[in-house]
């Protein structure tokens, strides 16, 4: 009995002692969150009242040092290069994954979820230096210049590959190994498990990976400015320039003064709508109960 | 012996320990008191210069902490205006309604066009460029060229180079119609070589440096001058821009004396090697 009492009292001082301290570092990084929210918002508020968000899509172009502040084509740019880089980055993903875990020998596997790694860790301006360089030149025989739209995909697609690839493989590995054991009893092969027990079990892991890398991959900003040729027009081809926000922002913010700086912010705050949502449905995801 | 009048004079500042040898220097005393912070922001193609300038002045005045950031001409002259920065950096003349700041010129720069190495022209009109640029010529071969599209290398607006090259063909941006805008000089000659029908235009002194390196671009000259930061220096080459220091009315004392060393010949070593024309104000 007494061993009992004195071990909950000092553990409920370590308790509290722990509480406080990840109670304080939530609250401020919270409000560091907040904080940028609202000064974003402030920053914005000026473009908000006096250009009104209607014009973000109705102007006729955008020429800042004119007052023209359509940012449609920013937008699109910034969702069509997001979507291709998740439709290219997913099934190679997945594959990549389910290859390591039950098809590549147990030696190999280990080194090849280290080379994934390494390359998550690959900072984004080498990509794009990678892709200015030496993919655009080489998509660039097929017309133009090579920085287009098909680049800045495949650039953003090799950047996002090891986040859906890494969360692949870390939700597929914690499928219980019964599940996978009652599936050999019945006689399944390899692929058979994968595709009936595993890919069921583990998918609301895999698409939060995935919703995640749609997160960066919208933010992403140096590596799609080297590579996307950066003209603002609704791309009609594969091979079109496009421009998206964050390489927009970049580009612009420098110089940047009045009207123009406040309308930037507004669309950094669109932007961070975009993400936000991408989480909201993360989350969802997340809580919803696995459908086995 | 030019560089032996490098040298001398190098060390003749470091004794001195005063930039200006035109004007009476101070005691060696009241030199090495020099302390305080500057602020410098601005143009990107200043800040490495300035960044270099900062170094040997920092290393004769140690107890002066020099801070160079970039972010444009455009962030250099707000920062001065509302008191962020102590000195802004601009790579082009000040504008009508920037009349209320002075202008310290410290070196020149010359904007150049360039062309894949392989491409077999020599020059272009001005009225040819103006008509790539505005997307009417779309092909080599319409001016004199082989059968290739041409890909036309635009820089983002705001770029100092944008607005000299703007100027000198009299051309209002929303008319042009780029294949690829690009935001700094690296990013448009690594465009421009790699890619075999790209024209663009960037600082002569960084297109040298790469020729140099054996990057396959080209220069064209212009207006039958060659595009050589010689041609810059003595003012032959049209399609050129200053390299200013901006400041408020008044700067304080470090500041003007920095301004001072970045104009003075001790200096001009450092903006040879960072392929700009020094300029004796």
């Amino acid at each position: 009995m007494t061993w009992w009492s004195r071990n909950t009292s000092s553990q409920s001082r370590r308790d509290l002692v722990l509480g406080l301290i990840s109670r304080t570092s939530s609250v401020l990084s919270a409000t560091v969150i907040l904080l940028i929210f609202l000064f974003l918002l402030h920053e914005a508020s000026p473009a908000l009242a006096k250009v009104g968000i209607s014009r973000f899509f109705t102007d006729t172009g955008w020429h800042p040092l004119s007052a023209q502040f359509n940012i449609v084509p920013m937008l699109m740019g910034t969702i069509l290069t997001t979507l291709g880089a998740v439709v290219i980055a997913t099934p190679l993903g997945l594959a990549a994954a389910i290859y390591g875990l039950y098809f590549a020998p147990q030696g190999l596997a280990i080194w090849y979820r280290r080379l994934i790694e390494l390359m998550a860790g690959i900072p984004s301006v080498v990509f794009g230096l990678w892709g200015l360089v030496k993919l655009a030149p080489w998509i660039g025989q097929f017309g133009g210049s090579g920085q287009n739209l098909l680049t800045a995909t495949i650039v953003l697609a090799l950047m996002i590959l090891p986040t859906v690839m890494l969360t692949a493989w870390s939700s597929m590995a914690s499928v219980p190994p019964e599940l996978l054991r009652g599936g050999a009893a019945l006689g399944l092969r390899n692929w058979s498990i994968v595709r009936t027990i595993v890919l069921p079990a583990a998918w609301g892991g895999i698409g939060v990976g995935i919703l995640l890398a749609t997160a960066r991959a919208l933010g992403e900003t140096m590596a799609v400015l080297m590579v996307a040729g950066n003209v603002v027009e609704v791309p009609t081809s594969l091979l079109d320039p496009v421009r998206t926000l964050t390489a927009n922002i970049a580009l612009e913010m420098g110089y940047a003064t009045s009207a123009h700086r406040s309308i930037l912010f507004a669309s950094g705050l669109i932007l961070m709508g975009l993400v936000a949502s991408v989480a909201v449905v993360a989350e969802l995801r997340k809580r919803s109960p696995h459908e086995l | 012996m030019n560089k032996f009048r490098r040298l001398v004079s190098l060390i003749l500042a470091m004794i001195i320990g005063c930039g200006d040898s035109s004007e009476p220097s101070p005691p060696i005393g009241i030199a090495a008191q020099l302390s305080g912070r500057l602020e410098l922001t601005g143009s990107s193609t200043i800040a490495p210069l300035v960044t270099e300038i900062a170094k040997r002045f920092e290393s004769m005045h140690p107890g002066v902490r020099i801070d160079v950031q970039t972010g444009g001409t455009g962030k250099g002259i707000a920062d001065v205006r509302n008191g962020t920065a102590d000195i802004g950096m601009a790579s082009r003349p000040l504008a009508d309604d920037e009349q209320d700041l002075t202008i310290h010129p410290i070196a020149v720069d010359g904007v150049g066009i360039i062309v894949h190495k392989s491409n077999p022209l020599l020059e272009l009109t001005t009225e040819q460029i103006i008509g790539i640029y505005q997307d009417k010529t779309n092909n080599w071969s319409d001016v004199g060229g082989p059968d290739l599209q041409i890909t036309a290398v635009h820089k983002a607006e705001g770029r100092a180079t944008l607005e000299v090259f703007l100027e000198y063909f009299d051309l209002e941006n929303p008319t042009i119609r780029a294949d690829v805008i690009v935001g700094d000089n690296e990013h448009g000659i690594k465009t421009v070589a790699g890619t075999r029908g790209a024209i663009g235009y960037v600082s002569i002194g960084t297109a040298e440096a790469d020729i140099e390196a054996g990057v396959p671009i080209r220069l064209f000259p212009l207006a039958g001058v060659e595009a050589t930061t010689q041609n810059v220096g003595n003012g032959s080459f049209p399609m050129s821009r200053p390299l200013n220091l901006v400041t408020a009315d008044s700067p304080g004392d470090l500041a003007s004396r920095f301004i001072k060393y970045c104009q003075s010949e001790e200096v001009h070593d450092l903006v040879v090697s960072q392929y700009f024309v020094p300029v004796t104000p």
